[in-house]
């Protein structure tokens, strides 16, 4: 499968077009979730999703998709309050009642989808399909749908840009300075229930969480900003739908929403092993050179205690010498030389005949800044 | 035994076992790290299928059983690099294993004849047909011994190392200093787990294990603040569950495990609204009657440390009281009424002064309020 | 009588059926360097918090300049404690501090030029400029610490609140705090502190409360903070009891 059948095969665009406002809001919504701590939320939500779904097509009698995510919404969100309600009202960790809501919720909703199975005649066939997604029935009206919940999304992040950032920041300062929290905690897990119950229809319940997560933690990988953050994580979103529709189509039998979850989560690999800065890569290579510098730095200090130690401070001393002030650092001669003749490129140190070494007026100096002013705060 | 028995005695014994190790995980905090597990052993089945290529094969079990435990490896490793937060890094592997599962099946559909529909939801009500045949003769449904050497796994563990879970929950600096590794304890009881959730959900589906492992020890730590009677209760509600659960289901004829699960919601919505003393109710209400209590103790206190200043007639006199208690006027003249109604203080010269049994009361209940820690 | 700042008055706190602060009566007066002092779970932090109201007390009352808390708030300041906030937070040493704009702006209205200027000017102040747009996981202990004094500097209060300023910082860092509040007492600011350090407050400190659940005793340093008064905080709170029972 060519990319450029993107842009000519019908079927494959809509899916696409599906995929980027999913990952746009996903995305967006997603770098909150993370942020708060409250990743599994959308697990919860997608979950507790099934009895609203069912509900809905009990009191309505037919698959309508707009009337099906509206009940899915509400259970959604009916779980979120409930949640709240038993985090502040007892003793209950987070993490138990998020757990417990959620098995109950999703247990009930398949109280209800065999109930429903067996309703003679019911048009039932294909509500189980929210459990696990499908891309591929995705139409241009769905599209359209998806496009205005991204536009009703996105739209109150952008107005409450600066009140969602301090409220995930610091909960307290908020509150203090007089912005209601509890309203910006109800918009914003509103609002994280409206994107969980977005991507239903397209990677299903089981792998909702994923589009929330994944992407959001690769964008942090990358930036330490959160505007960047929040357009990374929605780009990653949709270019994962995109790579995993086109996957899907091009092997067949490969289903898509599982294949969109494997692709966003090495997406969220790759950046934690190479993201400049916070990468893993680059850390091991940053310590590497660290510890380099500590040991040309402890030579140096070992350079210095001989000085103070000797009437002439600048008498230079042999190897075996300064490899017996050698504190902790257990270098070989050889390595020792290394880095003595590094000190001397900087001219902190000076080598004398027959391989004795001595420090400079200006290494001195440079020590003597160092211990008494007594490593600072400021760097 | 006839099912109907075969199939409560199954949920008993699957109740039973997740609510055991139910109990360490939520007091650990990990309560998702069973949702978790409860999805990736999906993986764990199938790759072991593609080794054992035998569907009924029990090697299976331990194949999943290795990959919840893999699944909490990834999780702590990923955790360790601390570029993200414990949830998010459970919330970024479970998805991803299972995703591996289900593509796995689905691309080789043809050679595994495993319903992830099954796996996931489960149903009990298919467990009896599944028959342990030793020598030709029939001696119960092969979940049933299955689950019960899991129970009996469950009780063994917990018997043997009560004391270290205990000590390692709730103190890991101490139980580390004590020599009880923390690591050991937490793979061994994250490995219980998957090994749990695995037999339970071959039996009841996957949900059902999520639901028994966090539900009943959610309940009985409402109820509770005792780690044994937190054990039995958790147990108890696990049990209650199960068979109310069945019942349910057959009148309704709906989903057995789907009930259950219901059931575990509704007995923990009625114990967290009507349990007395903690329930949502009684702290309502308390929350009101402390406000009183306390206004009634602070007026005593108000009167015995300015009984006999100078300033008593300014702070106790009947018409200026209110001027120093800062409250609003008519909860201030309900907390005096309530003061004369007890005969705590009784009115003199157009004072407010306390009588004996005031001071008594005031001061007990002072000590009694302040000297709880 | 002087005219207080603040006025709490039998203000009681209870969590979990416990009562974390009971009968508080406490006054603030313009223009000091105040200390809250006492022993660990004393209610230090929730007396500010309760103050604040993020805390909600069963009975009490607090007024701000003889008005409630919320018509005042403007003319508050705070700095939390530096350990209830993530670092890992991604946003920057300017980004934060102009959040102490925010209460200004009020709704949806963003910061602007202005707001930066301010940011930028208390930052400076706390001598941490050149770290203006540095991320601030990447901060010290210390340099957090000042971060959120740079913030509660821009909200440009009356009065401010300070959650344990001095927890894990260095030496110097401790210093630059000192000298900076200080600095804002001299312009007429009324600065209020969480403190642990017994130690240093007769040196940092003019007015001191002394708290383990009661008041034991507020007042100026050198006629509060004596042996007796803090053998009192510091003995079991049941002991702390007998006070009232001396009274009678």
């Amino acid at each position: 499968m060519a990319l450029s059948e993107l842009f000519t095969d019908y079927t494959l665009r809509t899916v696409a077009l599906g995929s980027i406002f999913l990952g746009i809001v996903s995305g967006t919504l997603g770098t909150y979730a993370v942020l708060r701590k409250q990743s599994l939320i959308g697990d919860m939500v997608s979950h507790a999703a099934l009895p609203g779904i069912c509900l809905s097509f009990l009191i309505i009698g037919s698959k309508n998709t707009e009337w099906l995510l509206l009940g899915a919404f509400l259970a959604g969100w009916i779980a979120t309050i409930i949640i709240n309600i038993i985090h502040t009202h007892s003793k209950i960790k987070y993490d138990s009642a998020l757990g417990t809501v959620l098995a109950v919720f999703f247990g009930f909703g398949l109280v209800l989808l065999t109930y429903i199975q067996k309703i003679p005649n019911a048009n039932q066939a294909g509500l189980e399909n929210f459990l696990f997604g499908q891309v591929s029935t995705i139409l241009q009206r769905d599209v359209i749908f998806m496009g205005i919940v991204a536009v009703f999304t996105i739209l109150p992040v952008i107005l409450f840009w600066k009140e969602f950032k301090l409220l995930s920041f610091d909960h307290d300062f908020a509150a203090i300075i007089g912005f209601s929290t509890n309203k910006l905690d109800l918009l914003l897990t509103t609002l994280m229930v409206i994107a969980v119950i977005a991507g239903l229809q397209s990677v299903g319940v089981v792998l909702m969480s994923a589009m929330l997560i994944a992407p959001a933690v690769s964008a942090r990988q990358w930036t330490d900003k959160l505007s960047v953050m929040i357009v990374l994580s929605s780009i990653f979103g949709a270019v994962s739908g995109v790579v995993g529709t086109l996957i899907s189509s091009s092997i067949p039998k490969m289903p898509t929403g599982p294949i969109i979850v494997v692709v966003v989560t090495i997406i969220a690999f790759i950046s934690m092993l190479f993201a400049p800065n916070r990468g893993l890569i680059w850390k091991k290579v940053r310590d590497y050179y660290n510890k380099k510098e500590l040991s040309t730095h402890m030579v140096l200090n070992n350079l210095y205690i001989l000085a103070k130690n000797h009437e002439d401070p600048f008498h230079p001393h042999d190897l075996e010498t300064i490899c017996l002030y050698n504190n902790g650092l257990r270098l070989s001669k050889r390595m020792m030389k290394k880095e003595l003749n590094k000190l001397k490129i900087s001219g902190l140190a000076k080598e004398y005949e027959e391989g004795n070494w001595a420090i400079t007026p200006e290494g001195f100096k440079k020590m003597e800044e160092i211990h008494f002013e007594g490593g600072g705060d400021m760097e | 035994m006839n099912p109907q028995l075969e199939i409560q005695t199954i949920a008993i014994l699957v109740a039973i076992s997740c609510s055991l190790s139910g109990v360490f995980l939520i007091l650990r905090q990990m309560a998702m790290m069973a949702d978790a597990i409860s999805h990736t052993i999906l993986l764990g089945i199938v790759l072991a299928f593609f080794v054992i290529q035998d569907l009924s094969s029990p090697l299976l079990i331990i194949g999943a059983a290795i990959m919840g435990t893999i699944t909490v490896f990834l999780v702590e490793t990923i955790n360790k690099t601390k570029l993200v937060n414990e949830d998010a890094a459970i919330g970024l592997i479970f998805p991803f294993l299972f995703s591996l599962g289900i593509i796995l099946v689905t691309l080789y559909a043809g050679s595994i004849h495993l319903d992830v529909d099954a796996v996931l939801l489960g149903e009990l009500a298919f467990a009896p047909f599944n028959r342990l045949i030793i020598n030709g003769v029939d001696i119960g449904p092969k979940s049933l011994y299955i689950m019960l050497v899991i129970l009996i796994l469950n009780i063994l563990y917990i018997a043997l190392f009560y004391k270290e879970l205990k000590l390692s929950t709730f103190d890991v600096g101490l139980a580390a200093t004590l020599g009880f590794s923390p690591v050991f304890i937490h793979y061994s009881l994250m490995s219980l787990v998957s090994i749990t959730s695995v037999a339970a959900f071959d039996a009841v589906g996957a949900i059902l294990v999520l639901a028994f492992m966090v539900g009943p020890p959610t309940i009985a730590y409402l109820v509770t603040d005792n780690l044994t009677k937190m054990i039995w209760l958790s147990v108890l509600f696990g049990i209650i569950s199960a068979i109310s659960g069945y019942w349910v289901a057959t009148w309704f004829d709906v989903t057995i495990a789907g009930t259950m699960a219901t059931m575990v919601g509704i007995l923990f919505a009625i114990v967290f609204i009507f349990i007395p003393e903690r329930g949502l109710i009684a702290t309502m209400h308390s929350k009101k009657e402390q406000k009183y209590e306390f206004a009634l103790i602070s007026l005593l206190m108000h009167i015995i440390n300015h009984q006999g200043t100078p300033r008593e007639i300014e702070e106790l006199g009947i018409d200026t009281i209110k001027n120093h208690l800062y409250w609003e006027e008519k909860f201030t003249e309900e907390i005096i009424d309530r003061v004369l109604d007890k005969n705590y203080a009784y009115i003199e010269d157009n004072i407010l002064k306390i009588s004996e049994e005031g001071k008594k009361f005031a001061l007990s209940n002072y000590y009694h309020i302040v000297d709880l820690d | 009588m002087k005219n207080y700042v603040v006025n709490v008055n039998d203000m009681t706190v209870v969590y979990h059926k416990k009562p974390v602060l009971w009968d508080i009566d406490l006054q603030i007066p313009s223009g000091i360097l105040m200390a809250i002092v006492g022993p660990n779970g004393a209610g230090k932090s929730t007396l500010i918090k309760a103050m604040l109201g993020l805390v909600k007390p069963v009975t009490g009352k607090v007024t701000f300049w003889g008005e409630s808390y919320e018509s005042q708030r403007k003319r508050i300041g705070y700095v939390p404690q530096r350990g209830s906030v993530d670092w890992d937070f991604p946003t920057d040493v300017l980004d934060v501090v102009t959040m102490g704009t925010y209460g200004q702006l009020g709704w949806i209205k963003r910061p602007g030029e202005k707001e930066r200027e301010l940011a930028i000017q208390a930052i400076e102040k706390v001598d941490m400029l050149p770290f203006a747009n540095r991320q601030i996981s990447q901060l010290s202990g210390g340099q957090q610490q000042r971060v959120f004094l740079a913030r509660a500097l821009v909200q440009d209060a009356d009065i401010y609140f300070m959650d344990e300023p001095f927890q894990g910082v260095d030496a110097k860092t401790e210093k630059a705090i000192i000298k900076l509040l200080e600095e804002l007492k001299n312009r007429g600011k009324t600065v209020v502190v969480v403190h642990h350090d017994l130690q240093t407050v007769p040196e940092y400190f003019d007015w001191v409360t002394l708290l383990n659940r009661v008041v034991i005793e507020s007042g100026p340093v050198e006629k509060v903070f004596t042996d007796e008064n803090l053998r009192k905080t510091y003995r079991s709170t049941s002991e702390n009891l007998y006070r009232k029972r001396d009274v009678m």
